[in-house]
């Protein structure tokens, strides 16, 4: 591919091409797997990872006669995240079919909300480097998981496992309001957290629980019109998403460029070749002939059960990052930091609770995170717990280990994830704090270098360094550099 | 509404029924009275009248998220034409 050039004037992605420049209008249609023990209209199970074809009934299974039944916890759940994402919430909506033929869709149809979704229009509010952005949402619907084709196992037939078929999934449709392959990482981020904090959807990507089509199209700079989109299907990281758009985006140019037009069209991502190409298969599929499920009845919301769960909410992320700010004193980067993900939030409110909060932050949000990062796990999988944070950052508070020594037993909590006092005991790390013991050491010092003392005192600032460092060498790194500080000035008065 | 061949052949095409070609001609003029006959109904004002989703004016029935049903995958399994101890076995289908 030629001329793949991006640039970010004043944060705004654009793309250069040839005749000029262009930028990307992207909008999203995530589906998050809703968080629920049974299926949208069954009683099966819809735990990931069972044996295939286990947790299927007649019912998700096509067998003729069978009546889908909705589960209210679902419907309760798409109304949380519509209240969580600022939306409307429709007191009348209707379920519908969507037609198409496929061997992992046992109705030939899926069942889904067209005209009438249970939750109308809302906003995500996302933090970018250079201020916030508002994203629209256009609507939230409820609808069936197909089942699963596995095409690897035999090679010339397919196998279907109908665990997944009937699960419920929320589609979250955005406006086309996102501009750059960074604000769509911002933006499926705060989504998730957004769904993980209200606990109506896992987020786990690796699961299938959180995907997404990605509908790309491109403009002149400045032109306000929108250009043809193509929509590349079922993306299953923010990662790919990303690329499929840088990919999608710059093919689209080209084209236009060469004077070209845009078909509108299905198009998958291929990851391993890193490309985009057209879905032929799928050309007559727009043709979903939607018509009201006869099996279900419309579903009417109350009042009351929408106040209920409003009542009920959870503090969520842009209310606890304005609370982290104020009660906390954090900065914005640091609140947003700490409140991207419910399980952070909630270990360093642990550390804060009993321990130093200018040390907490510090601690967490730098070496924490660079372990969670080097080890490649979740802050719930830390080996250095809240409360063994919270011990090693009261040891340093307390005077017992300086923050230099700090780092030591930090290194060694890593990896045995010990308890910081106990490290700290064995290895004898606690620092001389006792100031006569100091006293005595500094002055041997000073008399030993009698000459550098003379050179200090007619103003050779410098050599102040030089005898906190030999205070450190000889107390083998352990004596309280405060107390250490405060002594040499005294002695060095006189 | 009109039907004319290409209708046929598309509506056959989306609902995996094949029409034999001598038919075609014979189903076009065929479908082509029903839908004048139903049409009729376009002559009634229904302009302030509300779509009607369900003909029962009684709320939707819910059930609560409760595991109990599925683990019978032999049942499920039997009736296909193609399987093995674990999946239904298709004819690949693959982009």
């Amino acid at each position: 591919m030629v001329g793949k050039v991006m640039t970010r004037e004043k944060g705004k992605y654009l793309i250069e091409g040839e005749k000029g420049k262009w930028e990307v209008v992207i909008g999203l249609e995530v589906h998050a797997q809703v968080s629920s023990n049974s299926k949208l209209f069954s009683g099966s199970s819809t735990k990931f990872g069972a044996e295939p074809n286990t947790q299927v009934s007649l019912v998700d299974s096509a067998f003729p006669g069978m009546l889908p039944v909705i589960n209210e916890f679902c419907v309760q759940q798409a109304i949380k995240t519509g209240l969580g994402l600022n939306a409307k919430i429709n007191s009348y909506s209707v379920f519908d079919r969507k037609n198409y033929f496929y061997a992992d869709l046992p109705q030939g149809y899926q069942i889904s909300q067209y005209k009438n979704p249970i939750v109308g229009e809302g906003k995500i509010t996302l933090d970018l480097p250079n201020g916030t952005k508002t994203i629209g949402i256009e609507r939230l619907h409820l609808e069936q998981d197909a089942g699963k084709s596995i095409h690897d196992l035999d090679p010339s037939n397919t196998y279907v496992d109908l665990n997944r078929s009937g699960v419920a999934l929320m589609e979250i449709v955005s406006k086309p309001d996102l501009s750059s392959p960074d604000e769509v990482n911002a933006y499926i981020k705060k989504l998730r957290s957004i769904m993980k904090y209200l606990g109506t959807c896992d987020g786990n990507m690796q699961e299938g629980s959180l995907r997404a089509d990605v509908n790309v199209s491109v403009r002149k700079e400045g032109n306000k019109e929108l250009g043809t989109r193509c929509e590349i299907k079922n993306v299953n990281s923010i990662k790919f998403m990303q690329m499929a758009i840088i990919y999608e985006a710059q093919r689209q140019v080209e084209l236009l460029e060469a004077g070209k037009s845009i078909d509108q069209e299905t198009r998958l991502f291929d990851t391993k070749k890193n490309e985009t190409r057209s879905m032929r298969s799928k050309e007559d599929a727009h043709d979903y002939r939607y018509f009201p499920d006869p099996d279900l009845l419309p579903l009417n919301l109350n009042k009351e059960l929408i106040e209920n769960i409003k009542k009920n909410l959870p503090e969520l992320p842009d209310q606890k990052k304005e609370r982290f700010i104020n009660d906390y004193s954090l900065t914005a980067y640091e609140a947003n930091v700490l409140v991207s993900e419910k399980e952070i939030s909630d270990y360093f409110e642990e550390v804060v609770k009993t321990s130093d909060i200018k040390l907490a932050k510090n601690w967490i949000i730098g070496d924490l995170f660079a372990l969670l990062n080097e080890k490649n796990i979740s802050i719930s999988q830390s080996p250095v717990t809240a409360k063994k944070m919270s011990q090693l950052i009261d040891s340093i508070s307390s005077g017992v280990i300086s923050g230099r020594t700090a780092k030591e037993v930090f290194e060694i909590m890593k990896e045995s994830g010990e308890d910081p006092n106990k490290i700290i005991e064995r290895k004898g790390l606690q620092q001389k704090s006792d100031p006569k013991e100091l006293e005595k050491i500094i002055e041997k010092i000073l008399t030993e270098n009698n000459d550098k003392v003379e050179q200090y005192k007619s103003g050779k600032d410098k050599l102040f360094g030089f005898f906190v460092g030999q205070v450190m060498k000889i107390s083998g790194g352990k004596a309280n550099p405060q107390l250490v500080n405060q002594i040499l000035k005294n002695k060095l008065k006189k | 509404m009109s039907i004319d061949k290409d209708k046929i052949k598309h509506v056959s095409k989306l609902a995996r029924i094949s029409v034999d070609e001598k038919k075609i001609e014979h189903l076009t003029k065929d479908l082509s009275s029903i839908f004048k006959f139903i049409e009729q109904l376009n002559e009634l004002n229904t302009d302030k009248v509300e779509p009607l989703s369900s003909i029962l004016n009684e709320p939707l029935r819910s059930r609560k998220d409760e595991i109990n049903d599925g683990k019978i995958r032999d049942k499920i399994l039997e009736n296909s034409p193609k399987k093995n101890e674990e999946f239904f076995v298709v004819p690949k289908v693959i982009e």
